[in-house]
């Protein structure tokens, strides 16, 4: 079984409502449940949807076809009609008659009658619930978690009253649910909860804000100061204060206001201070898609910064991925004391899946900080040369007669300026060393399908759900696919592309940019070569049916 | 404990106010009886920032502006340092002028000196957001056409519960003003005139000799009308001293945690302890 219900209508119509009480429902009911979102950059008006799709199989992206529309505003079934498969239903209030194919209820009535306009989400919902056989002590458990008191009461008449509206079509078998729905963005803030982060400051911006107020809605119960500054120039600067005080700080923004971090990621290279920066792609250039998504930044994220230093960027590619990413990044940052940039897509940040309970044991917190000077009085070297380039690092006011000083500037070892042509390349030598031993901590790309691949697609960061669709898919069909999706993305691993590279036929990249800039990376940094690309920047996400007739489409020629 | 400073060989032109500023604090940090090593001072760029490089604290040397969000997050870390953030008038008044506002707004526990010499001296003599109306520059070739910053207005309408103005002319004053801003619990603002001996030949040590006086001993500075008075009178005479001094919350103690607890910096960190939050996800 896969069903896939389509929820459509204006911002303020209560879509997502009727989404979170279907979600908690089918999830509840123990099975599988990926919603795909679809925003809309207002708060009134407009036309947002969102498709829930539930399965007793797991699920990693969504699907074009749906198999039932639930249409708040007639725009909702003009957009989607297109897309309902052919034993489809369509439900509509009886305000907007569109004729005898689709499926009229009397929902705003029946809220009318209740006597509470804002109900007519829940008769709905009590519809779609008969027709699918959900749960009902589960749907009003889980109306209970939205509404309180009185409003509850209505809510539960409205879903009893929907509830009678329609026929159950479909049969639901309630199994075990072990399970738990959540979102990247969630998911990334527990990884840098868990990783003991202290200090978050960023100012907002969609779609890296939820990242931020999850963590400020956890911040009193954890002892974390979430500081919303006056602009994300001040807020890398901050985190690197916070950072060199001896905390764990983060920042985070989508591009335009990581644009404006840029400076300061230079200054964490120079400083050598540890910090972990999320940047949360949408499309540009400037305001762009504010609300979509896209993967056009991966160029400007591993370049950013000016003048040469080392740093990591890591394209987290599902919610269990951002998890234990985000938790790695803190002991990389400050293991080899650098910026460690993580990389979402809207999409990723607002699609909810349900996943495997993340495993809190598998966190572990690594802190590389000194406890003593290595030398006894002798002023203490912060960038005392050594050979990893990994200089021992101390953190102010913990030890008397110790100081720290951190610079801007060239430096020598003691963190004073010095512009002689020695220091200069030796600090240089020293920094860029680091990327040795960074090289070794790097993960090669997720191997997904067949093992030795005639058509080797390659993607990266969260077209990861879709291209793991796709390829099962095709693999099923009996078709040689495999893929590789990059989650460490800089520096560049090579080894194992290089290996399934080389047997390949045919080697494609999938990317959400236009101009194929993984593609470009591939072609820098090894001898393949690329036949050709599916590549999608219409703002939306890729799923697993585009890939698959994209691919179509290049094979035939 | 010794609370004795190093100072180490600066690159400033002899002349240059920035030395009588670094005595000042050099006396003002050893008779407070602060450590070394409990002393941060953070600054951006210009000579006026390079001030950790010529006294042994902490030091952050940050970016041309940036000064203070990097001062607010070592002492949010580690309310036990003393945090002081130390820059001139370019970086703290006009690259740093967002977040000059908004620390203001804050309240956070630091003391901010701006070495204040109206003029922009690491990049040879344009002119500064202090500069005054008309004052030919290097970059200015027929006068300033801005209006200049009145930083102590500035600062005392956004709030700020310390506001002073020193002179790295009068040491004495100057070691006092800045004990009282290092002690003064939550953001104090001192802006520090000083001369620039190569870039500014208007505002001169004699400039400013010539004008400077010392609030009278019966001055309120709890009253806000009067400092606010004083914070606009720039002409033949300008006052120096505390113009405006009230207690206020601070930011950190706002945060019940840093309040009560131990420094952020010193919590245990354990994954396990997240693990709870797991539940609102079934």
């Amino acid at each position: 079984m896969d069903y896939t219900i389509l929820i459509g209508g204006a911002a303020g119509q209560g879509i997502e409502t009727v989404v979170l009480l279907l979600e908690k429902t089918i999830k509840r009911s123990g099975y599988h449940v990926f919603t795909y979102k679809n925003y809309m950059s207002m708060v009134r008006g407009g036309h947002n949807f969102m498709q829930v799709r539930f399965s007793d199989k797991p699920i990693t992206t969504y699907s074009t076809k749906v198999d039932m529309i639930f249409a708040m505003t007639e725009e909702t079934v003009d957009f989607h009609i297109g897309n309902l498969k052919e034993d489809g239903l369509v439900i509509l209030d009886e305000e907007h008659h569109r004729g005898q194919d689709y499926v009229h209820l009397t929902l705003q009535s029946i809220a009318k009658e209740i006597g509470n306009q804002k109900v007519v989400p829940t008769v709905g919902f009590g519809a779609i619930a008969k027709y699918f056989d959900l749960d009902l002590e589960i749907a009003i458990k889980a109306l209970g978690e939205t509404f309180k008191g009185k409003v509850l009461d209505l809510n539960i008449e409205a879903l009893n009253r929907g509830y009678e509206l329609v026929q159950t079509q479909f049969s639901l078998e309630k199994k075990k649910d072990d399970r738990i729905i959540i979102n990247g963005n969630q998911a990334l803030a527990l990884g840098a909860i868990a990783a003991g982060v202290k200090y978050y400051c960023g100012y907002p911006m969609t779609p890296s804000t939820s990242v931020m107020s999850y963590i400020s809605a956890k911040s009193k119960e954890m002892g974390i100061v979430v500081d919303q500054i006056e602009d994300e120039v001040g807020a890398l600067n901050m985190a690197l204060g916070a950072s060199y005080a001896g905390t764990r700080a983060m920042t985070g923004s989508s591009g335009g206001g990581f644009a404006l971090m840029v400076e300061a990621l230079s200054l964490s290279g120079i400083l050598e201070q540890p910090v972990v920066v999320v940047n949360a792609q949408r499309p540009g250039p400037a305001t762009g898609l504010s609300t979509r998504t896209e993967q056009a930044d991966l160029r400007f994220v591993i370049h950013a910064g000016h003048g040469e230093f080392p740093k990591m960027v890591i394209a987290l590619r599902n919610p269990q991925d951002a998890f234990y990413q985000t938790a790695r990044a803190f002991n990389i940052a400050e293991k080899y004391q650098i910026p460690v940039i993580l990389m979402t897509e809207e999409y990723m940040t607002d699609y909810m899946m349900t996943i495997d309970p993340l495993d809190f044991g598998k966190i572990t917190i690594e802190r590389s900080i000194a406890d003593k000077p290595e030398g006894k009085n002798e002023r203490y070297k912060r960038y005392k040369y050594t050979e990893d380039g990994v200089s021992p690092r101390l953190i102010p006011g913990k030890i008397q007669g110790v100081e720290i000083l951190v610079d801007s500037h060239e430096h020598n070892e003691y963190g004073n300026i010095d512009e002689s042509i020695e220091t200069r390349i030796n600090m240089m030598k020293k920094r860029m060393k680091k990327l040795e031993g960074l090289k070794d901590e790097l993960k090669e790309p997720d191997q997904l399908g067949d093992e030795n691949p005639d058509i080797l697609l390659v993607g990266f960061g969260a077209t990861h759900g879709a291209l793991l669709d796709a390829v099962a898919r095709l693999n099923n069909d009996g078709m040689s696919v495999g893929a590789l999706v990059y989650g460490d993305i800089w520096p560049f691993p090579t080894k194992l592309i290089n290996k399934l590279g080389k047997n390949a036929k045919k080697i494609i990249t999938v990317e959400q940019n236009m101009t194929g800039q993984l593609e470009s990376l591939i072609l820098e940094k090894t001898r393949l070569e690329i036949f050709d690309r599916i590549l999608k920047y219409d703002g939306r996400a890729i799923n697993g049916d585009e890939i698959i007739s994209n691919l179509n489409t290049i094979l035939e020629g | 404990m010794t609370c004795e400073y190093n100072l180490y060989d600066p690159s400033w032109c002899p002349g240059c106010g920035n030395f009588m500023i670094r005595k000042a604090l050099k006396q003002a940090l050893e008779e407070l009886e602060i450590p070394p090593h409990m002393a941060v001072v953070v600054t951006g760029i210009g000579q006026a920032a390079k001030m950790p490089h010529y006294i042994g604290t902490n030091g952050f040397n940050g970016l041309h502006g940036r000064a203070l969000p990097p001062a607010i997050g070592i002492k949010l870390s580690n309310k036990e340092l003393t945090v002081i953030a130390e820059s001139g008038d370019g970086d703290t008044y006009g690259e740093g002028g967002n977040h000059f506002i908004h620390t203001i707004r804050r309240n956070v526990n630091i003391a901010h000196f701006v070495h204040d010499n109206q003029i922009y001296g690491l990049t040879k003599g344009q002119g500064s957001p202090t500069t005054a109306m008309g004052q030919v520059t290097t970059l200015q070739f027929d006068g300033v056409k801005i209006e200049p910053v009145k930083p102590l207005a500035l600062s005392l309408t956004m709030g700020a519960g310390f506001v002073a103005r020193g002179f790295s002319g009068d040491v004495p004053q100057l070691v006092e003003l800045m004990k009282e801003a290092i002690q003064y619990k939550g953001y104090a603002h001192l802006d520090i005139f000083q001369p620039c001996v190569v870039w500014n030949k208007v505002n001169t040590f004699q400039w400013y000799k010539d004008r400077v006086y010392k609030l009278p001993e019966d001055y309120d500075y709890t009253d806000f009308n009067a400092a606010y008075e004083k914070s606009l009178e720039f002409g033949d005479k300008i006052p120096t001293g505390i113009l405006y001094k009230v207690e206020k919350e601070t930011y950190e103690d706002r945060f019940q945690f840093i309040k009560d607890g131990p420094p952020l910096v010193d919590a245990e960190l354990n994954p396990m302890d997240a693990e709870k939050l797991l539940k609102d996800f079934y």
